[in-house]
Order: structure tokens, then C-alpha cells, then sequence
């Protein structure tokens, strides 16, 4: 019976998963052990509360995504398009807790080329990170939150944060700023399903066909754009079944 | 309590490329071969189906197909005075895991080196003379040819079903294919792939600059085809999430659309996933292999003893077993001595990225296959005079974008905030009409004395052994090269009508994190000489006759091409000889 949890399929990263459980060695003789309906599909993120973040955090997360992504007249902006909800599933599955990384100490600062070896990952910097862009706003804009303050007063804290000249505490501010960078970017362009992009906003805005498979017919159209909407891996909106 | 196992002809460990093909013939020769494979098994339906590979977070961001560096990884610095720490999570090259092994999520692109990458050495000396090549340069000649090769580079082709349009046939050069190639014996088995709109620009510009562009041999399939095994691939359909991806459609070349479903029904074949061998054991003598000791995903320990052992693993993981089973006499590099990790390489890949008039470029950049491209060979190998400017090696270049996928695949010219209102409306204008073709530039890398792979002495994996420590650094060399090879790659874009051309030269020093492709190389290197190589022209160890290494591993130095190409003709080439001579009489196949 499958035991891969439902975190796992919604965030899509059940690694060495079959639906037999945990991989276990097997031998292998006479046929490719295929098995019909035994598949590793993801499953859509449920909308909902927050799964890692507080109300506050939320709140904060939300209101980051939409000044790294702000809404204009065609497209939403991070908030409304679902980049933290993205962000809260992704940080409560095995991206945030560091899955399949390698964790073994010591854990030595090197040179930039050799990589990131923080003890830390992405759900501490979060949790630390936005308890300490609390603690500054609150101190130094009146007792007001991140999320309360003005898109101007916003954008003059991530430009602090993005040049190293507003020091948070306790927490690396570059660090922290281009890890939400990252992450509010990759939410807005990654399949809907994961709880960005929402109804496929980032990829039409770009022109991005999304999960289509065969453009046989279109190679040869040099210099034309190519003319159907996007497609997610759930489909689109309109192929559903309308409830009576 | 370790299990043994019935004794077996032929042990393999890596059940990949090299690994399938060599199961292959072993099993066709009336051998009782096993295969051991880390990862899982995987194939189309259960692990990259239809209805979901196309999913740009899990593949490629979060590396679902890859090996875990929790599993295991490497230490690495860029010189032998610094403190090398681990990669704790992948960059600049991505290991594969489980059945199929690179050859599940490759792009495709399959080469032949060039008849001179194969007598670098004796070639450059002869042409340049010695005090041409810097002093610390450990470039070798392989011990085998280019002549020796081409049948077994036609026989991968042919399994493969590559794409392509031939450049040398038998001697005569072709209009439409790449005039520097080798002969080849016989056409591709299947024409080139059309080709989308940026790929035709950058061929006609190239052709007005007076190269002679091609396209790029491609594992994707141009048409339906059935190879020589019976087994059948369908035509690919250009949807952009190849390299990285598994393929749903059974349209690119891999072991599961080529071999294993018709080596899987042999019942001399056995195969089992999920089990790392953990070392080589040899006998009393030591220099007899026993067989393996491998561990299964519950931790189990058994031992699988044969008669033959083939390493088939990813280059550095042969290396490892190497050095962790006592074979070969380990590198030293301050005394210049021993072969095991000697000669390691990588490549030197630069891009371009290019902003064209959106109001006149529409490029679909999703419309794609990885191996899709149009590329110029003119400043390959020793294809150019190097004499005027004072490096050695080369590579190809071309408009090779296989992709448009968001994540990654959204350029902003440069002096646009990383964020924020102008930001995204970069995005919104730039997606359809910019290039950036990501291994534009597909350059060589030479061996060095102090780039190099040995154990390291403080960080071990779950098995508490020691991880391999990466000593590596671009040196002057490959650095010149890159400037010039960008340099004219960028003029290309510039006749292509570009408003702006973004070089982004390829810098030191070597960047862990920054991906530049997975040829990793050399370590345990083929040649002619015991003192400076791990193996014979055969790929058989020298101090081990029945242990026979397959992969990169054996490239004593790295081509500006591809290397699965080479990989597999090796592969051939050796298991040919075991077939020929070797099971007849076992035993040295060289006498050094």
C-alpha cells in the first residue's frame, strides 16, 4: 500500500517513492517491473490556513511577494497570484527541512565557490528572518508590521536589504532578501499546482504554453506566436465539469 | 551478517549507458551477468509519465531524478591549500542515480570526438611544438583511435537512432553536415530534426560570417524508428523539457528506450535496484577481483562474487570504488606519481545572451528538444591554427536553447533590478524575443597536475567512508580559449540582427555552484603507459585483469563535444575485446 503522505505528493518531491512505500532493493528478471496505474503524479495544493507560516508571518510573506512582484493593470502581483501560499507549502514540505541535502558537519564557512554551508536551511531563515524584518519595522516605522506600512516604506526596506545597508537582527538580511527573491519568483512561474501562478497569470503573461506536449505543428511556424492558451499539469479551468 | 551470494560470470556496478550496453553483449555472449544499481528503477510510466513530466519545480529545480547528496557527494576547493567542504547541495554538474543513469535525463546531444582529440598530445607537440603547451599541462594521448572507434560510434548511433545529417562520408565532405568530423562509415540513421525559428537565424548568420553550420546530432528522434535491437522510439515532439526530464514520450535515446526492455528478457540477465556496492573485493593476491560487496535500501550487506567486474558507474563513483577497494596506485600530486584520480576534468562553457527587436522576434522557445541546435565546429580541437593566440583546445558553439521553461528561462537585460515593477515587465518583454542558448560555447578542458580527485580526510558518507575530494581550477589556458570562442560566438548574434549581446565569459576561479554541464572526466584514465594511466587501451585495469572500467572516467583529457558519444563507442570497443579475446583467454589484454 502507498505510504508517500500527502506532503509529499503536494509538494511533489516524493524521491524513491513507488506505490509500494520506500524503495526497497529488488531483483530484477525476465520482464521491466512495470506496473499499470503505479505512478508518482503530484497532487495540487489544497488552498487553505497557512501550513508553516503564523497569521503574521503570513501577512509579511504576502506583502513581500507583492513588492517583489508587484500587481499592474494585466497581471496580478505576487499576493494575489499565490506566491506565498506557494512559499508556506513549499517551507511545511521536504524543501524547507532540507531533504536529500547533505547535512553533515562541520559546518565550515568556505569561499563563495564552494557553496552555501550553513547548518540552517530555508525554514529557519524564514522563521528568523521574518521575526527579525518584524522586530525592525516595529522599532523603527512607528510599531507597525512589515504588511502595514506603505508600498514605498516597503520597497525602501528591500532595496536595504538588497544592497547589505539595513542590518537585521540576528539574520544575514542579503541572504534573507535573495532567498525571497528566489522563492517568490520561482512560485509565480512554477505550475499553478503548487500553489503559484494562479490561473496560469505568470505564464500568460509571458506567453508560455505551459504542460502542452507536441508542437510538431508549430517548429516549422518561424516567427509566429504560437496561439493557444496556457496549459497546467491539472489541465485548464474550462475542462472541468461544471457542478449543476 | 553479509549474504553471499551465487557466484556469477559477470558483475556490473551501474546499471546506466555503459552499463546496458556491456550487460548486453555479456549476456549475448551465454554469460550469467548481474547488474547492481544504486537508484531506483525508472522508466516513462511510473516516474516521468505524460500527464505530469512536464514540471519544470519538481525536475529540474528540486532534482526528482538525481542522485541525493545525503546519499553521497564530494568535497571540493579550487587549490590543494585550501580546506575542501562538501556540496551539499549539486551545482555546477548534477550525478545521476537509478536505472538509465545520465541517460534518462540527458539532452541527447550525441558526438563523436574528433580523429585529433584522440593523439592530443602527440598532435599538438607534432604541430606546435612541447614548449607550446604550458609546463603543467598532463594532456595524454588515449591509446586508441578514431579509426578504431567510428564502427562502435556507429553502432550507438544506430541504437540510439541519432539525428543528424553527416559532414564526412568515408572521406567525402558533405554540404549541410560538419566538414571537420571524422569519416563515418555510413549516414545517420535518421535525418536531422527540423529546426525552430533562433536556431535557422543563428545558421544563416553563421553561413553569411563564412562557417559552416549543421545541426547538432540529436538523440531526439526526427521520425519513428525501430533500432537494431527491435526495440522502437516515436517521434519527438519538441515540447521543452528534455535535459533534466525523463522522456514521456519515448522519443530520446536513454538505456530504456533502447536496451533494457530486450536485455531485461534475457534470463541469463539479472538486475537489482536500490543496492550500492560499497567496494571491489579482490583475492589473496590482490590482483584477482572476487566480485562486489553491495548494500541493500534496508541496509543489508551481501556480497556478489564473479568471475568479471565492470565499474559502469558516473565518472567520479568508479574513481571512488577504485580508491576505496585498493586498486591502482592512488595520485600524488607533489611527487607527480600514481593514476587513481590522476588527469580529472570538466569543461568550459560560456553562453551569450541576446536581446532581440520584440516587435519583430517571435522565437516560442519552448519549442525545443534538448538536443536541437544549428552549431559551427570551426574553433574545435585543432580544427583553427592556435599558433596566433596561445592556447590549446577548443569547443563547439551554437544556438542550442532546448527550452523556455519560466523558471530558469526568463533573461532581463543587464542593468535591470532583480526585482520589483521593472522587473516584471522585463520579463513580459523579453520572454519571446530573447536568446540564451545555456552551453552556447562548448569548450574543452585539458588535463593539470593539480586538478585532481583523492579522499577527503574529514567528511564521509552514510557509510562513514571518506567522500572524494575535488581539487580543481580553470587554468590560463581555457580561459583565453573562452574569451576567444565567446568573442566570435558573439559576433554571430550581432549578424543575427540582436539590438544587444550579453557575453558572459566563463571566469575563475571554478565555481562549485554554478552549473555548467555533467562531463566530469578522467580519474581513472585509459593510455598505453601503467606509470601515467589506470587502464589499458581496452579500458581493462592494469593491476587488475578482471576488473574493466567503463565511462569518462577513462578520458585522459576532455573534447570540446559531448562525451556520451565516446562513452558509449568505448564501451563498445572494450566489451568487444572481452567478447574476442578476453573470455577466450582471460588474463592481460596489453602487456605493459
Amino acid at each position: 500500500m502507498t505510504t508517500i503522505t500527502r506532503r509529499e505528493l503536494i509538494t511533489g518531491t516524493a524521491l524513491a517513492l513507488t506505490a509500494e512505500g520506500v524503495a526497497q532493493g529488488e531483483v530484477i528478471q525476465g520482464d521491466l517491473p512495470w506496473k499499470p496505474g503505479v505512478e508518482s503524479a503530484p497532487q495540487a495544493v489544497h488552498p487553505g490556513p497557512w501550513r508553516f507560516f503564523t497569521a503574521a508571518e503570513g501577512a509579511a510573506a504576502e506583502a513581500l511577494a507583492d513588492r517583489i512582484i508587484p500587481p499592474d493593470p494585466q497581471t496580478p502581483g505576487g499576493k494575489q497570484a499565490g506566491c506565498a501560499v506557494f512559499i508556506d507549502r513549499q517551507l511545511a514540505g521536504p524543501y524547507g527541512h532540507r531533504e536529500g541535502e547533505y547535512l553533515q558537519g562541520p559546518f565550515v564557512k568556505g569561499s563563495k565557490q564552494q557553496g552555501p554551508q550553513s547548518s540552517q536551511g530555508p525554514e529557519a531563515l524564514y522563521r528568523s528572518g521574518l521575526a527579525a524584518l518584524d522586530r525592525h519595522c516595529r522599532m523603527s516605522e512607528g510599531g507597525r508590521s512589515f504588511a502595514e506600512l506603505s508600498a514605498q516604506q516597503q520597497d525602501g526596506i528591500l532595496r536595504g536589504l538588497e544592497a547589505g545597508t539595513l542590518a537585521l537582527e540576528g539574520v544575514d538580511g542579503k541572504t534573507f532578501f535573495q532567498q525571497l527573491v528566489k522563492d517568490v519568483q520561482q512560485g509565480f512561474f512554477a505550475d499553478p499546482i503548487y500553489g503559484g501562478n494562479r490561473d496560469m497569470c505568470a505564464w500568460k503573461m509571458i506567453g508560455f504554453p505551459g504542460a502542452r506536449y507536441d508542437y510538431r505543428d508549430w517548429v516549422g511556424r518561424h516567427n509566429e506566436r504560437y496561439p493557444l492558451p496556457p496549459v497546467s499539469i491539472a489541465g485548464r479551468p474550462e475542462w472541468s465539469v461544471k457542478k449543476r | 551478517m553479509t549474504e553471499r551470494l551465487p557466484a556469477k560470470d559477470v558483475v556490473i556496478v551501474g546499471l546506466g549507458w555503459t552499463g546496458s550496453i556491456v550487460a548486453n553483449e555479456l549476456a549475448d555472449a551465454g554469460l550469467q551477468v548481474m547488474a547492481i544499481e544504486r537508484g531506483p528503477w525508472r522508466d516513462a510510466a511510473m516516474s516521468y509519465a505524460p500527464n505530469y513530466a512536464q514540471d519544470e519545480l519538481r525536475y529540474r529545480i528540486r532534482h526528482e531524478l538525481f542522485l541525493r547528496p545525503d546519499q553521497t557527494t564530494f568535497t571540493f576547493r579550487n587549490k590543494m591549500s585550501q580546506t575542501a567542504l562538501p556540496i551539499r547541495n549539486w551545482g555546477a554538474f548534477m550525478p545521476p542515480n537509478g536505472v538509465g543513469g545520465g541517460g534518462v535525463h540527458w539532452n541527447g546531444e550525441t558526438w563523436r570526438f574528433l580523429p585529433s582529440d584522440f593523439v592530443a598530445a602527440s598532435h599538438l607537440k607534432q604541430r606546435y611544438g612541447a614548449h607550446f603547451l604550458p609546463a603543467d599541462m598532463t594532456i595524454q594521448d588515449w591509446g586508441v583511435t578514431y579509426e578504431e572507434l567510428e564502427p562502435h560510434y556507429d553502432q550507438f548511433e544506430y541504437l540510439c537512432g541519432t539525428s543528424g545529417t553527416a559532414g564526412n562520408l568515408k572521406g567525402e565532405i558533405r554540404e549541410g553536415g560538419n566538414p571537420f568530423e571524422g569519416p563515418r562509415s555510413r549516414e545517420y540513421p535518421n535525418p536531422a530534426q527540423e529546426q525552430p525559428f533562433s536556431h535557422t537565424l543563428f545558421a544563416k548568420a553563421a553561413r553569411e560570417l563564412g562557417y559552416k553550420p549543421f545541426p547538432q546530432p540529436s538523440g531526439n528522434m526526427s521520425r519513428a524508428y525501430r533500432n537494431p535491437l527491435g526495440v522502437r522510439l516515436g517521434p519527438c515532439t519538441y515540447c521543452g523539457f528534455c535535459e533534466w526530464f525523463g522522456c514521456a514520450n519515448y522519443s530520446k535515446s536513454s538505456p530504456q528506450t533502447t536496451v533494457l526492455p530486450v536485455l531485461v528478457r534475457k534470463s541469463n540477465f539479472q538486475a537489482r535496484d536500490n543496492c550500492e556496492v560499497t567496494r571491489i573485493n579482490l583475492d589473496s593476491s590482490g590482483k584477482h577481483a572476487a566480485g562486489v560487496t553491495f548494500v541493500d535500501s534496508a541496509g543489508k550487506e551481501f556480497e556478489q562474487p564473479a568471475e568479471l567486474v565492470i565499474l559502469a558507474a558516473y565518472t567520479i563513483f568508479n574513481v571512488q570504488l577504485l580508491m576505496l577497494s585498493g586498486i591502482g596506485q592512488r595520485y600524488d600530486p607533489v611527487a607527480n606519481r600514481g593514476v587513481i584520480g590522476r588527469n580529472f576534468t570538466h569543461q568550459t562553457i560560456s553562453d551569450v545572451g541576446s536581446f532581440f527587436d520584440s516587435a519583430r522576434f517571435v522565437f516560442n522557445p519552448f519549442i525545443a528538444s534538448g538536443a536541437i541546435g544549428m552549431c559551427i565546429d570551426e574553433f574545435n580541437g585543432d580544427n583553427f591554427d592556435h599558433g596566433p593566440h596561445g592556447f590549446v583546445g577548443g569547443g563547439y558553439m551554437g544556438q542550442v536553447q532546448t527550452n523556455g521553461r519560466p523558471i530558469e528561462s526568463t533573461p532581463v537585460p543587464p542593468g535591470t533590478p532583480s526585482w520589483g515593477a521593472q522587473w516584471k515587465q522585463a520579463v513580459r518583454e523579453n520572454y519571446q524575443s530573447a536568446l540564451k542558448p545555456g552551453t552556447g560555447v562548448h569548450g574543452s578542458m585539458y588535463s593539470y597536475r593539480d586538478v585532481y580527485l583523492d579522499l577527503d580526510p574529514t567528511y564521509c558518507d552514510r557509510f562513514q567512508r571518506p567522500l572524494v575530494r575535488i581539487t580543481m581550477d580553470f587554468h590560463a589556458n581555457e580561459l583565453k580559449q573562452n574569451v576567444f570562442l565567446t568573442d566570435r560566438f558573439a559576433e554571430i548574434f550581432h549578424a543575427m540582427g540582436a539590438r544587444q549581446v550579453v557575453k558572459e565569459y566563463r571566469k575563475a576561479p571554478y565555481d562549485i555552484t554554478a552549473y555548467q554541464t555533467t562531463h566530469l572526466c578522467g580519474g581513472a584514465i585509459m593510455g598505453t603507459d601503467p606509470s601515467t594511466s589506470a587502464l589499458n587501451r581496452y579500458l581493462q585495469s592494469w593491476d587488475v585483469p578482471n576488473l574493466f572500467v567503463m565511462g569518462a572516467s577513462a578520458f585522459p583529457q576532455n573534447a570540446g563535444y559531448n562525451p556520451t558519444g565516446t562513452v558509449a563507442a568505448l564501451a563498445y570497443w572494450s566489451v568487444a575485446q572481452i567478447r574476442s579475446q578476453y573470455l577466450k583467454h582471460p588474463g592481460p589484454l596489453v602487456h605493459a
